[in-house]
């Protein structure tokens, strides 16, 4: 039992690597903020990675920056601004919708509306399959006399 | 027809194959390429040191009145010494460079131009990054143009050579010399 324990926790910790900085905080809200933002926020530098798993020294500048500006006060959208005005939408994982984002945001939704569409058709298609296993009257008669010959035979 | 249907996910797999191949092939198509948010907005504000001297301190308004480079180099940037032989040449041809000593070691850093030749009108000491962050900056060297009224104009990630300056810098430099005349 404590062995699968150990082993849940090792599977665990997985995500939880990532850089620490000993930054303090005010509040836990705060700390929380923190977490969500350097989760949010792009590495400018390191092409697939967030802030909070880079140890680039532009992330490093980064989240200082972003400590200093929750420790100001700043609200979540201010500090998305400062950020957005510095590196572009590059920097967001959640980009706003505009006319570069629709098709990202879109594609899922009719991804799975064809998805649907398939999965509509093909138990219909199954449906009909069932009734054409009843066979029509001449079918019957056709039956009858190929196995009539075969018995003959 | 059961068969056709078969070959659907090699003809979707074609297709894609096919659009993503046109896109990698595309001029000048780099996936590191991230557009600049200072494009046609004016250099952030700022008070630094001179790298040259802690006690003079330097802001916009020494920023110079006409068309110029603002250079974001360091020490520890291997790039930037790839780089400065191109930006001496460049300031013997006249061409104005602002430097931005990027989160570096000023002793190094003087020690740098001394032996490597000064190409900078002056330098700015950026040591903790202030306004290289407030540039966007992400990686050295980075080579912004600017214009007389201290507007960004054009910004250049990389190592700035013969190349990147005629096809990409000179059109764009030569412009704003002739509007500004």
């Amino acid at each position: 039992m404590r062995m699968i324990l150990m082993l849940c926790l090792l599977v665990l910790a997985g995500p939880l690597q990532a850089v620490i900085d000993a930054y303090s905080f005010d509040s836990e809200a705060q700390r929380e903020r923190y977490q969500t933002m350097i989760d949010e926020l792009r590495c400018p530098k390191c092409q697939n990675q967030n802030l909070a798993g880079s140890n680039a020294p532009i992330a490093q500048d980064l989240r200082r920056q972003l400590h200093r500006l929750i420790e100001e006060g700043q609200s979540d959208a201010e500090i998305r601004e400062f950020m957005v005005d510095r590196y572009g939408n590059f920097i967001l994982y959640r980009p706003p919708v505009d006319k570069n984002t629709v098709v990202l945001w879109l594609l899922p939704l009719l991804l799975l509306a064809a998805g649907l569409l398939v999965a509509v058709r093909l138990r219909r298609g199954r449906g009909q399959a069932g009734q054409a296993g009843v066979l029509t009257a001449a079918e019957k008669i056709r039956i009858e006399e190929l196995l009539e010959r075969y018995r003959r035979s | 027809m059961s068969r056709l249907k078969l070959l659907l996910p090699l003809l979707l797999f074609v297709v894609l194959a096919l659009v993503f191949w046109q896109v990698l092939k595309r001029e000048g198509y780099d996936p590191q390429y991230l557009p600049s948010a200072l494009i046609d907005r004016p250099v952030p504000a700022f008070e630094l040191q001179a790298l040259a001297d802690a006690g003079t301190l330097l802001s916009n308004a020494d920023l110079p009145s006409q068309p110029f480079l603002l250079n974001v180099w360091a020490t520890w940037c291997i790039s930037c010494r790839v780089e400065h032989p191109y930006l001496n040449k460049l300031a013997r041809a006249g061409v104005p460079v602002v430097g931005l000593n990027y989160k570096d070691d000023r002793d190094k850093a003087v020690k740098w131009l001394d032996d490597l030749g000064n190409p900078y009108r002056f330098n700015l000491f950026d040591m903790d990054g202030r306004l290289g962050l407030d540039l966007g900056v992400y990686g050295a060297p980075e080579t912004y143009l600017v214009d007389g009224d201290g507007v960004v104009r054009l910004k250049h990630v990389g190592v700035v050579n013969d190349e990147v300056w005629r096809d990409k810098l000179a059109p764009a430099y030569q412009r704003l010399q002739e509007s500004s005349q």
